[in-house]
């Protein structure tokens, strides 16, 4: 089968890809010029509207619906929020475009802005990322050399500045809220909503926030055009008339036991296994897949033979995965022990919970102390159910608490031990034969402590 | 911890740094992380003593910036991190390619527990979460540079240099 050839990541890997005179000698701010000569604000939010464009950042939240929620005619100012957070494990595409087409992502951040009538764009980047901090600099300083940003861009009623702002390793500074309040100095403890950012946002403007890759599909939609970013992808599910469908390329980020772990860009909807085989070249070391993560940790499993899933945004979903998340796809081979998965992911999610919510602070820590236990021989047939109970109830689905992270904690507990339940149960026995019917308080095991 | 003294740890140079953040921001908080970093980058920690300076030139009480400060352990309080900060990833992509027990085997090698700096003052080993090379796992990152595709036999080379064994 012929790979899809690529378009957000066409520059990527060429000499110099990361510089001003490359990425416009590709077309690069062309897009721009379109939108600015030939469109009023409203019409490049219309422009996204009727692209159908789902934000990229784990959502999947329509990005021209988002734009419209803004408040007409307010004084401003208006903010944009690009969130570069990038730290959901599994995934890395950010830091790809980042690192090697930053004017990809900034031509789209200025359309945004346009759009919007924003005046200010804020870049919060994970401090884990010191060369697309630099590349994303060295590429605002050239567009301000050049008139791309600054004081009437191009010529046109419009100004607007970017400035990056360095996070400081939190994972909950991704959660759109968590990011703002960081923003604001303070720590980074999601908001309840509402009012959403749209509305009350930073400083208590109007905001929008957006992902990286999200900019990236507005640029090419400038420049390409609505039929163009419509002609791939999945469509909307003509009986349902409130589907956005899927539509346009997807960055997939491929890792763990696979033997060509990497970023490929595919149209959304293939399904796990096309992307495991045509592009990641199959399982390593000529084993069998077992599982593998849809799009993050968050989003949970998927078995093997559920493989054949499209990665579209209502794929994961049909089979019991939170969703598509991230599009980062973890493979793990038949040697993969499915307790170390899950301990891995509760020590993931009882690190970075921010502890504001009692559900999220205290079930994250448990699971992993349940985990801890498990693993060391100790556990307990009840604590599956224990496990479940957490996994069943912690969470904006079921209501309680503030934000998405408990939800990604709770997902890989409940299909880990749903679809995995033989293996866990099994493990028990063999290791606890004495103890695994224990149904009485016992006491948790220490855990590694000692970083940041 | 001598709090009592009260030298000025903030040099004329930070100052300017972080004032130049002003003007990005309509709120002088929203400095915060802009200033700590910048503190943090030229002493590799930030001291009681520098919050309290950093809080005059930010208008806030002190207690406002140590608050924020604490949420992110990415800055330590007590003393310097170690010359390099070794940030070995533990992350599911990592995991799944030996990263526990290559962070076991630095700190053996090391003798440290996560989290300490060797007495040379050379190395800090740390675990991170995912560091968005997963690619790349098991993978390192030391400031700037990441290390990719890193063996048991790498990673004690990588100690061994700065430990001077
Ligand atoms: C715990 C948590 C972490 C998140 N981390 C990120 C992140 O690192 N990057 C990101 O773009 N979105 C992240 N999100 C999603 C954001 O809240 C938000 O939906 C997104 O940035 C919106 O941009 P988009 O519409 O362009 O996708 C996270 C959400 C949660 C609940
Ligand atoms: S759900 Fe967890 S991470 Fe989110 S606000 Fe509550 S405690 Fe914090
Ligand atoms: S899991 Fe280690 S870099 Fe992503």
């Amino acid at each position: 089968m012929p790979q899809f050839e690529p378009v957000l990541l066409a520059n990527v890997g060429k000499p110099e890809s990361h510089t001003l005179k490359v990425y416009e000698s590709t077309g690069g701010y062309t897009g721009l010029k379109k939108v600015l000569k030939q469109m009023a604000p409203v019409q490049a939010i219309e422009m996204v509207k009727s692209s159908n464009l789902r934000g990229r950042g784990g959502a999947g939240f329509p990005t021209g619906l988002k734009w419209s929620f803004l408040p007409k005619d307010h004084p401003g100012p208006i903010y944009m929020c690009i969130n570069a957070d990038e730290s959901e494990p599994g995934t890395f595409n950010n830091r790809i475009l980042m690192e090697d087409d930053p004017h990809q992502v900034i031509e789209g951040i200025i359309v945004g802005c346009y759009a919007t009538k924003a005046t200010t764009a804020y870049l919060y980047i994970r401090v884990e990322y010191p060369r697309s901090y630099k590349r994303l600099q060295m590429a605002i300083d050239e567009c301000y050399a050049k008139g791309y940003l600054g004081k009437n861009i191009l010529g046109a009623d419009f100004s607007l500045d970017i400035f990056l702002h360095r996070g400081a390793a939190a994972y909950i500074c991704g959660e759109e809220t968590g990011l703002i309040e960081s923003l604001e100095g303070k720590r980074a403890w999601p908001r309840i909503k509402p009012p959403f950012p749209a509305v009350e946002g930073v400083f208590r403007k109007p905001t929008v926030v957006n992902n990286i890759e999200t900019m990236a599909c507005v640029t090419q939609i400038a420049r390409r055009g609505v039929d163009w970013f419509k002609s791939i992808g999945v469509p909307s599910d003509p009986n349902n008339p409130r589907d956005p469908g899927s539509y346009g390329p997807k960055l997939y980020c491929l890792s763990g036991h696979i033997n060509q772990p990497g970023c490929y860009e595919a149209p959304l909807g293939i399904t796990c296994r096309q992307l495991i085989e045509e592009y990641g070249g199959g399982v390593w070391k000529g084993r069998k897949g077992k599982a593998a993560i849809p799009g993050g940790i968050s989003m949970g499993l998927l078995t093997e033979a559920e493989f054949d899933t499209p990665l579209d945004f209502a794929g994961p979903g049909k089979v019991g995965c939170l969703g598509l998340g991230t599009a980062a796809v973890v493979v793990m081979d038949e040697t993969t022990s499915m307790i170390d998965f899950l301990h891995n992911s509760c020590r993931f999610f009882s690190h970075e919970s921010c502890g504001q919510c009692t559900p999220c602070r205290e079930g994250t820590h448990w699971s992993l102390s349940m985990l801890e236990r498990i693993k060391a021989g100790k556990g307990r047939l009840r604590d599956l159910d224990l496990l479940l109970e957490i996994g069943d109830t912690i969470g904006i689905i079921p209501g309680t608490t503030i934000c998405g992270l408990s939800d990604g904690a709770a997902w890989p507990i409940k299909n880990a031990i749903r679809k995995f339940r033989g293996e866990f149960e099994e493990y028990i026995k063999r290791t606890n034969p004495t103890g695994h019917l224990e149904t009485k308080a016992v006491p948790a095991l220490p855990i590694l402590a000692g970083a940041h | 911890m001598s709090t009592a003294t009260h030298t000025r740890i903030l040099t004329d140079e930070m100052i300017a740094e972080i004032k130049a953040f002003f003007p990005r921001y309509p709120s002088r908080q929203a400095v915060t992380l802009p200033a700590l970093h910048v503190v943090n980058e030229k002493l590799r920690c930030v001291p009681l003593q520098a919050v309290v300076e950093i809080g005059e030139l930010l208008e806030l009480p002190p207690a406002v910036v140590q608050d924020t400060l604490s949420f992110y352990g990415y800055f330590k309080q007590d003393a310097p991190h170690g010359e390099t900060r070794a940030w070995v990833c533990r992350s599911i992509s990592c995991a799944l390619r030996g990263a526990d027990e290559i962070l076991d085997h630095m700190c053996k090698v090391a003798r440290m527990h996560p989290g300490e700096c060797s007495p040379n003052g050379k190395l800090t080993i740390e675990f991170a979460e995912c560091l968005g090379a997963c690619e790349m796992a098991p993978c390192m990152l030391t400031g700037e540079v990441l290390h990719k595709d890193l063996t048991k036999e790498s990673a004690e080379r990588f100690v061994k240099d700065l430990i001077g064994k």
